[in-house]
């Protein structure tokens, strides 16, 4: 049976990590996911998880020594967020390009400067060109399911991709919220002992990873890094249907709230679907037509949920927290071109909100109405937004 | 017909067809350390082939792995630059687990150890991780085209460390990784060149075998960086044996006091108490060693600088408790 305990993200991300069973975790600690790396040695130390724990000297080594593991094998696991995630940088795309499946828990927190631990999502979209698969959770049950099917997902013989699954800072690595515990039995079934196909350093079948790679074959295997991120829409798909089948907990792409007959759709991502869903209700009983949507899956891009999305709404207001300098957010590119080529599409406003913890509240949400109404009504509209941002101290 | 057996194993692991320039004495650096790991190896758990290796970018790397080649017979993982001994740290994890018994050889160039790899191996030895480190050392950055590393000794010229008017060439001494790494009190730290093969061979056999982290920095000519005859890497090497400019020694089980100091041959006077090497008498002046070289050459308008360079070398065997003396060239 599977059991329920109050506890917060980070503690969920190693319990996804106990049932996942990896043979070697590399880690360095990073606020705020330093109780990942904490809970799991107390697991290894109370040989409740078999694993070799390496206690690196840094992130960078800690994702180093993944895909030297990963290379020889066997499942490994890291958590991280921020700089940490940054100072993985170089090996992420190597990682991806390797084709190793591993899976990292991410945290996600701000970049400096200044120096910032508290939730924006800028550390993972820094990461979003490295070929690993994102995933995005709203709660601490979420948190540990994404990390049991990024899994999943990252071994399939068609992927065999690296992926992140992400949680806020604070807002779900330090809070408390009840998780129910799957069954050690249903996961080993879900996830299956990995064996790999072609990772290994086996001095029996000796190969050579990690080759160098000149013009004539580079780009053909840059390619194949994007067919497997192509490929993964449906194993995502499939994932999430035999998830829901074994553990009873449905997940999509982008997971729709109140989107029937709704004008104005919000989308975002992490916990603040939470806060938006409930500003819906909120609006619905003042009988305003608005609807939220969630993206639980950044990459791969689910370029055909997003032109569904698009079909039902006049404005889409994305609420992003993180930046891409001159353009807006993240999320504002990745809307326009899935949906650029199509004949009608509704507005896009971009809101960039909560970066470095801020509080996304009611009355900052107000504020984007505001100006997506405007949108609505057909009213010129700055592309992109800042709101709560406090004009009177620049 | 009574067969000689070899003096070392035939098996190659470092396999013909790499494309290292002619006369690289990095090349054959890893072709004698893997036939040294195979052989210890075999002893050690009756299988030749117990071995993986994480390698670091470099020269040795991009010249051995040129998809879809390869010049390896081993398993063999390339990540990047700074990253071959934490790479190996997950391979020997990985290992463990799998219950695979044998050694990972960890290589890297002085670049990817002395430098940016520092903090990488300094981490790996510290856990204990059941890995030889191997740095082949050519004294700078010879894959991006002869730029100085922290590994380049005083005087030599480089790319980025060209003599001139207000310059000497590179203006500091080398760095010795071996004695970073023996600070770390691991079970097994050498040093080796190529111009002693057997004692290099003794020595990675000697690593591979111990349990736990080694350390061996292994010098290697570089004749394209080093402005040197093709022919004559090992005979270079040898010279800086028995001029003093390279040491050779051992640390064992962590105990740094207990150095052992090799003889280093070339008429050498060595001066021992209780067999422990207190004092070395030169014969061959330095100069020997570096006019066979191009990137020396401008020392020789400035024989002050050898001077220099004599003073360091000194300082370098004072540090390691042996007091020197180097001849200069007879008039």
């Amino acid at each position: 049976m599977p059991i329920r305990k109050v506890m917060k993200a980070n503690e969920a991300a190693a319990w996804a990590a106990k049932l996942a069973k990896p043979k070697v975790i590399a880690a360095f600690p990073i606020t705020p996911s330093t109780l990942v790396p904490e809970k799991i040695s107390e697991f290894v130390a109370d040989g409740e998880l078999d694993a070799e724990f390496i206690k690196v000297e840094s992130e960078h080594s800690a994702i180093s020594a993944c895909v030297g593991a990963s290379a020889a094998g066997v499942r490994t696991f890291t958590a991280t967020a921020s700089q940490g995630l940054a100072l993985m940088h170089e090996i992420l795309f190597i990682a991806a390009g390797m084709r190793l499946p591993i899976v990292i828990a991410v945290g996600n927190r701000s970049l400096s400067a200044p120096i910032n631990i508290w939730n924006d999502w800028q550390d993972t979209i820094s990461e979003r060109d490295t070929g690993w698969l994102q995933f995005y959770a709203e709660n601490n049950q979420e948190a540990l399911d994404l990390i049991l099917i990024a899994y999943k997902v990252a071994e399939n013989e068609k992927v065999l991709l690296p992926a992140m699954v992400g949680f806020d800072a604070f807002i779900l690595t330090h809070t408390v919220e009840p998780v129910e515990i799957p069954d050690q039995e249903l996961v080993d079934e879900f996830l299956g002992e990995y064996e790999p196909k072609y990772a290994y350093l086996d001095p029996a079948r000796p190969i050579t990873q990690g080759t160098l790679a000149f013009p004539a074959h580079y780009m053909e295997a840059r390619y194949t890094v994007w067919e497997a991120n192509e490929n993964a829409r449906k194993v995502i798909d499939e994932a999430f249907a035999e998830f829901e089948k074994k553990f009873g907990r449905k997940y999509q792409k982008i997971e729709e709230y109140r989107t029937e007959d709704a004008e104005i759709i919000f989308v975002t991502m992490g916990s603040l679907a939470g806060t938006v869903k409930e500003y819906v209700d909120h609006l619905r009983e003042q009988g305003i037509k608005v609807g939220a949507a969630k993206m639980t899956v950044y990459r791969p891009f689910p370029i055909e949920e997003v032109r569904a999305l698009a079909k039902k709404a006049k404005v889409l207001a994305l609420l992003e927290k993180n930046v891409t300098f001159s353009v807006g957010g993240a999320l504002f590119q990745d809307f326009s071109r899935a949906l650029i080529n199509e004949s009608e599409k509704p507005k896009i406003v971009d809101f960039i909100l909560g970066l470095g913890g801020r509080d996304v509240t009611f009355k900052d949400l107000d504020e984007a109405l505001a100006i997506a109404q405007k949108a609505l009504n057909g009213e010129a509209v700055d592309e992109v937004n800042w709101i709560g941002l406090r004009k009177e101290i620049l | 017909m009574a067969v000689r057996k070899p003096p070392i194993t035939t098996r190659e692991y470092w396999a013909p067809g790499h494309a290292a320039c002619a006369g690289c004495g990095c090349a054959t650096a890893l072709r004698l350390a893997t036939k040294a790991f195979s052989e210890a190896m075999e002893e050690k758990y009756g299988d030749p082939n117990a071995f993986a290796i994480a390698q670091a970018t470099g020269c040795m790397e991009v010249v051995s792995a040129v998809f879809p080649y390869t010049a390896w017979k081993a398993p063999w993982v390339h990540v990047a630059f700074e990253n071959a001994a934490a790479a190996a740290s997950g391979v020997e994890a990985a290992w463990k687990k799998l219950g695979r018994k044998g050694k990972i050889l960890a290589i890297g160039g002085d670049g990817g150890t002395a430098d940016i790899g520092m903090q990488a191996l300094s981490g790996m030895l510290e856990r204990w991780h059941n890995v030889v480190y191997l740095m082949y050392d050519n004294e700078a950055y010879m894959n991006t085209g002869i730029q100085r590393s922290s590994s380049t000794p005083y005087g030599a010229w480089t790319t980025t460390s060209p003599p001139g008017k207000y310059s000497i060439g590179e203006d500091k001494p080398k760095k010795w990784v071996a004695l970073i790494a023996a600070a770390h009190q691991v079970p097994y730290v050498a040093t080796a060149s190529i111009g002693n093969p057997f004692d290099f061979v003794k020595k990675m056999k000697k690593a591979a075998k111990v349990d736990g982290p080694a350390f061996v920095q292994v010098q290697c000519t570089c004749p394209t960086g080093w402005k040197s005859p093709l022919e004559k890497g090992v005979e270079i090497a040898r010279l800086a044996i028995e001029t003093g400019v390279w040491p050779l020694f051992e640390i064992e089980n962590g105990d740094i006091w207990n150095i052992k100091i090799q003889a280093p041959g070339g008429g050498a006077k060595v001066k021992r108490e209780g067999g422990r090497v207190v004092a070395i008498e030169f014969k061959k002046p330095i100069e020997e060693y570096l006019k066979l070289q191009g990137r020396f050459k401008h020392l020789f308008k400035q024989p002050e600088a050898i001077d220099v360079m004599r003073e360091q070398i000194k300082a370098m065997w004072r540090t390691i408790g042996v007091e020197v003396t180097l001849p200069k060239p007879e008039e």
